[in-house]
């Protein structure tokens, strides 16, 4: 397994409770419009993640990201730090 | 071409849907006449209002009426410029004075509306490299403030102690770091834990701003607000507030005891590039900020008629946005944004006007019918404000 599915499954585990509809979970998989996400939504998922890696996802790095593979790249990049 | 209003598609369509059930549009009242702070004619009708934020009832006030009139006979009706050129008179260094003695802090920035004093303050002491850490809930002000300036914004969970300082914990200890707080959250109507929150912000090294437009003038012993009120107001570096509530004009400010604060008005750009405030309003703001220093018995009623209307509701079967009255507003949670455009009109009907305030502006996707308190609402108002309600949630079936 290389490290980027690790990730990726770690992050796909954190979306799970948040996919109510049951969405099919890929890299390409969007937030607002395939997971339909709300912005509270978005917030507490946020937050998650911050918690489990110990990091911190700004606003402005937010708004970059709009898919779970965008998400791989962003929480990589910060734990590398 | 593309039509650059279609981004606007959803919101029309949801506004065409909600005004085809036949409820009136309630985002375009008009007060025909306005009587006294708590009462006005809408719809040729007289309507007790209750959703003005004049908690202090100061806009019919006869010493800030004179006021006004009096530096309208004497400085004319606008002042055509800016603070930092042709736009400073008299009345703006006595509005500061009082400002500067009702907070008892060193230095006071009069800014043209509170809107302004918050994105011109935010965006402009918060810079690229540094960080605002900022309550989730924030005001659309503080929000647009974060977006002006080119600071790295990070949010946490409305009113966490814990979730502010693992966030806290977890930026570069030498960054710069402004923490962003309100004292009272204005559509719920609830307290921040400032104590907390300011205490492990300074143990961050992060420098603390309280937005108070919604506790000035009433909240802590002196009516400086929640940080006065939970002790803390020496800690906060910069207090932002407004006039367009308890003082009841317009305008907006930032009171600080740092020692360069003067700087600000020089480098804040919604403070030098807009027209300062027309004499008549700074002359009665000052004549009001003076008033509301020795205002105990309007505070206590004030109160009185929070803790009254929150129970009453309560009582009545309504769902608050708080366990207790913490502050004048008191929210009542509508089951949908249908329901609550019905029982807005409902009580409008009825002679009683509320705001209706729904996402995005509002938390949680809520839509809120919320009232405001005055120090001029009667308690025979506030009985007959409940038994408006009453009638009004029974015809609308939400209670």
């Amino acid at each position: 397994m290389t490290e980027r599915s690790e990730m990726l499954d770690r992050l796909k585990g954190l979306i799970e409770p948040f996919n109510k509809k049951g969405v099919e979970v890929s890299e390409t998989t969007t937030f607002a419009g395939d997971l339909e996400w709300d912005s509270l939504t978005v917030m507490d998922f946020v937050a998650e993640v911050e918690d489990s890696f110990d990091i911190i996802i700004s606003m402005n790095l937010q708004a970059e990201i709009e898919n779970v593979g965008q998400l791989v790249d962003a929480v990589t990049k910060l734990t590398a730090a | 071409m593309t039509d650059l209003f279609s981004k606007f598609d959803a919101l029309i369509a949801q506004r065409e849907g909600l005004l085809a059930t036949g409820v009136k549009d309630p985002f375009s009242l008009v007060m025909e006449e306005v009587k006294s702070p708590t009462v006005a004619v809408v719809n040729g009708k007289e309507t007790i209002l209750l959703g003005t934020y004049n908690y202090m009832g100061m806009t019919f006030d006869d010493d800030v009426i004179a006021a006004g009139k009096q530096a309208l006979d004497e400085f004319g009706a606008g002042t055509t410029g800016s603070r930092v050129l042709n736009g400073t008179f008299q009345g703006h260094k006595e509005c500061e004075d009082a400002l500067k003695e009702f907070y008892g802090m060193d230095h006071a920035m009069v800014f043209s509306t509170g809107y302004q004093a918050n994105l011109g303050i935010i965006s402009t002491i918060a810079g690229k490299g540094d960080y605002i850490i900022l309550d989730i809930d924030s005001h659309a002000s503080i929000y647009d403030g974060c977006k002006m300036g080119d600071a790295e914004i990070v949010a946490f969970r409305h009113n966490d102690v814990e979730a502010l300082e693992k966030r806290l914990k977890r930026l570069p200890s030498d960054a710069g770091k402004l923490v962003v707080l309100e004292g009272v959250y204005s559509m719920l109507g609830d307290v921040a834990p400032l104590k907390e929150m300011i205490r492990v912000s300074k143990e961050a090294g992060a420098m603390i701003l309280v937005d108070e437009a919604h506790s000035m003038g009433f909240i802590g012993e002196n009516g400086r607000g929640v940080a006065e009120e939970q002790g803390v107001l020496d800690d906060v570096d910069f207090v932002i507030g407004t006039f367009s509530k308890s003082v009841g004009t317009v305008g907006g400010f930032c009171v600080s005891n740092h020692p360069k604060f003067e700087i600000m008005r020089l480098v804040c750009r919604p403070y030098v590039f807009t027209a300062s405030l027309p004499p008549a309003v700074v002359a009665c703001s000052a004549a009001s900020i003076r008033k509301l220093m020795h205002n105990g018995n309007k505070r206590a009623h004030l109160w009185e008629n929070s803790r009254n209307l929150h129970k009453g509701l309560r009582d009545l079967g309504f769902k608050l946005g708080t366990p207790d009255a913490q502050s004048a507003i008191i929210a009542v949670i509508m089951p949908d944004l249908e329901k609550g455009a019905m029982m807005w009109a409902a009580l409008l009907e009825n002679g009683l006007y509320v705001n209706l305030a729904r996402p995005p502006a509002t938390p949680a996707g809520m839509t809120l019918l919320r009232c405001s308190l005055c120090a001029e609402h009667s308690s025979e108002q506030v009985a007959d404000i409940l038994s408006r309600f009453e009638r009004a949630g029974k015809a609308v079936g939400i209670i």
